[in-house]
């Protein structure tokens, strides 16, 4: 019983962290239709971010209850500084370029925003484990597990339900969903549309860099860790239907409870198994589990 | 062949060792070594089962449901050969969850993460640095001018891969001299650089390096392990032992796999 309930913990925070990614991810090929291979670079870049400042912080003895905070103010400057830059700078250029050419073009930006990591931080480990340990853990049967673990849930659910506020109850998610549904018209009417994506893009990239943040306590922060989170975030908007985020939720718990059965039960086919039911929902439906209907434009 | 010495190792602290698993990376190397470590364990301690082996993938960086699976087997042992940044994310993600507490965890190249991670390694871990390195490296005067100057130049120890890379120097210049004094204080051709590294022997910071398998193309030396304790807060290894080339490597060309196998004859 213990080892269920663990597969289910465990799965619950594998999807967490997983989400919070994924979210930004099929957030801005929702409104952009960009595959947005950088977001992967914005997963690093706020886990860089997250484990230097707040580690130089702590060491100059800022209370450590505000590393939480610290953690968060890295992740939203990643998003204020770099987001924009990308998008106004190189991306809007773009618009009118078909999908598989701008997504090459953030494949190339992925490549310089690697390098550049490590031209800024160079290749040394970063670590700044403090905020982890802080919050105490629980007990479930015999497994100990840090409270800290609540925060990354706590942090999948607010983006998500917040999100799902944003776009249908509030103005601007309405006037968002009318530039999800087409531009044109949209600019015609008056929105504002460079906006809407120049926030769009940033947002989808604090999501990403916040993720990032909050897993750098977790780990060593080191070149090339923005790799395996746009591989994994792909698989989960893949599986969930690209631009819908309800599919990235239900793609992320998905893939977080096979993977973790599979650790439990059966751990010499998990390297195997997110990628094997990739496939099988996409042989049953090719655009995801939550793919919505596009109306054909004459 | 550091697995097997971190099977003697465990041996000799958990002799009565009813379970034991592992966690090593999914490619050759966490392979041979949970392969080395999970053959050993069966000769040296045979009423000891396996409690779990977990492979993730390399660099994967989450180790979350594996180290419940590792928590949930009741393990008195646990091996892992993760290196790098897979290493310190295991470290600082197994610490909280009180793996270190519950099972005795070798980490066998856990030498490199001893300082940088001295905070979130307890006391009582296993340690090794894949051979006599760093923390285990003897105190000879070649280690005495490698140790000070990479300290110097660097301003951290000098881990074992530093060690190896040096040895490796040392081992050409050992070869090159050897050549070029067969050839009459000429320079010597690769090839004769090549022929003359066959089955040498020379020392090193790390100790005496033999050529002795593979028809004298490949090294061997003994290893060491040790269990972290800190002193006045500074992080140190106890309990160090010594494993002999010989007793951690196969006989010349005998495979490992069936060295183990046989129970290390020779």
């Amino acid at each position: 019983m213990d080892q269920l309930i663990a597969v289910c913990i465990d799965g619950v925070i594998y999807s967490s962290w997983l989400f919070t990614s994924a979210i930004g991810l099929t957030l801005i090929y929702g409104v952009m239709k960009i595959l947005n291979i950088t977001h992967g670079s914005f997963y690093a870049l706020g886990a860089y971010m997250a484990a230097s400042v707040t580690g130089a912080l702590l060491a100059r003895g800022m209370e450590p209850m505000l590393s939480y905070l610290v953690l968060l103010g890295s992740a939203a400057a990643v998003a204020l500084i770099v987001a924009p830059l990308l998008e106004r700078g190189l991306l809007r250029f773009m618009y009118a370029k078909d999908e598989v050419v701008i997504m090459l073009i953030t494949y190339a930006c992925f490549l310089i925003l690697e390098d550049a990591i490590k031209l800024i931080w160079g290749v040394d480990p970063y670590f700044v484990a403090e905020p982890y340990g802080l919050l105490d853990s629980f007990e479930v049967g015999s497994l100990t597990y840090p409270n800290y673990n609540l925060i990354l849930i706590g942090i999948a659910v607010a983006s998500g339900l917040g999100l799902v506020y944003v776009l249908n109850k509030t103005r601007v998610g309405r006037l968002l969903l009318t530039v999800i549904h087409d531009p044109e018209i949209s600019r015609a009417m008056g929105i504002n549309v460079d906006l809407f994506y120049l926030v769009t893009f940033s947002f989808g990239a604090f999501l990403a860099s916040m993720a990032g943040a909050f897993t750098a306590p977790t780990l060593s922060v080191v070149p090339a860790m923005g790799v395996d989170i746009i591989v994994l975030s792909f698989a989960v908007v893949v599986i969930g239907g690209l631009g819908s985020l309800q599919g990235a939720a239900v793609g992320a718990v998905i893939v977080g409870l096979v993977r973790s059965i599979s650790i439990h039960f059966a751990p010499e086919i998990e390297l195997f198994v997110i990628y094997f039911v990739m496939a099988l929902v996409l042989a049953v439906r090719p655009r995801g589990l939550f793919s919505v209907a596009e109306a054909r434009k004459i | 062949m550091d697995s097997v010495g971190a099977a003697l190792y465990a041996k000799d602290v958990k002799p009565n060792a009813k379970k034991f698993s592992g966690i090593n990376q999914n490619y050759a190397w966490g392979q041979d070594s949970w392969s080395d470590f999970e053959g050993s364990m069966k000769q040296l301690i045979p009423a000891a089962q396996v409690g779990t082996s977990q492979m993730p993938k390399l660099f994967a960086g989450q180790y979350g449901a594996e180290i419940s699976a590792l928590l949930a087997s009741g393990s008195d042992i646990v091996h892992t050969s993760f290196w790098d940044g897979d290493l310190e994310a295991f470290i600082l993600q197994a610490g909280p969850r009180g793996l270190f507490k519950k099972s005795t965890v070798i980490l066998t190249t856990g030498e490199t993460a001893m300082y940088k991670l001295a905070a979130q390694i307890p006391d009582g871990v296993i340690i090794g640095a894949r051979g006599p390195f760093g923390v285990f490296a003897p105190n000879n005067e070649l280690n005495k001018w490698f140790s000070s100057n990479f300290t110097d130049r660097y301003n951290v120890p000098p881990n074992y891969a530093a060690y190896q890379m040096t040895q490796s120097f040392l081992g050409v210049k050992t070869a090159w001299e050897k050549a070029q004094a067969a050839n009459g204080g000429k320079r010597p051709t690769p090839e004769q650089v090549v022929a003359a590294f066959e089955g040498i022997s020379y020392e090193s910071p790390g100790g005496k390096v033999q050529m002795s398998l593979g028809k004298g193309h490949q090294a061997v030396m003994e290893t060491a392990y040790g269990m972290t304790k800190k002193v006045g807060g500074k992080m140190t290894v106890e309990k160090v032992k010594r494993y002999p080339a010989e007793i951690v490597n196969p006989p010349e060309g005998i495979k490992s796999s069936d060295w183990i196998k046989n129970g290390f004859k020779k």
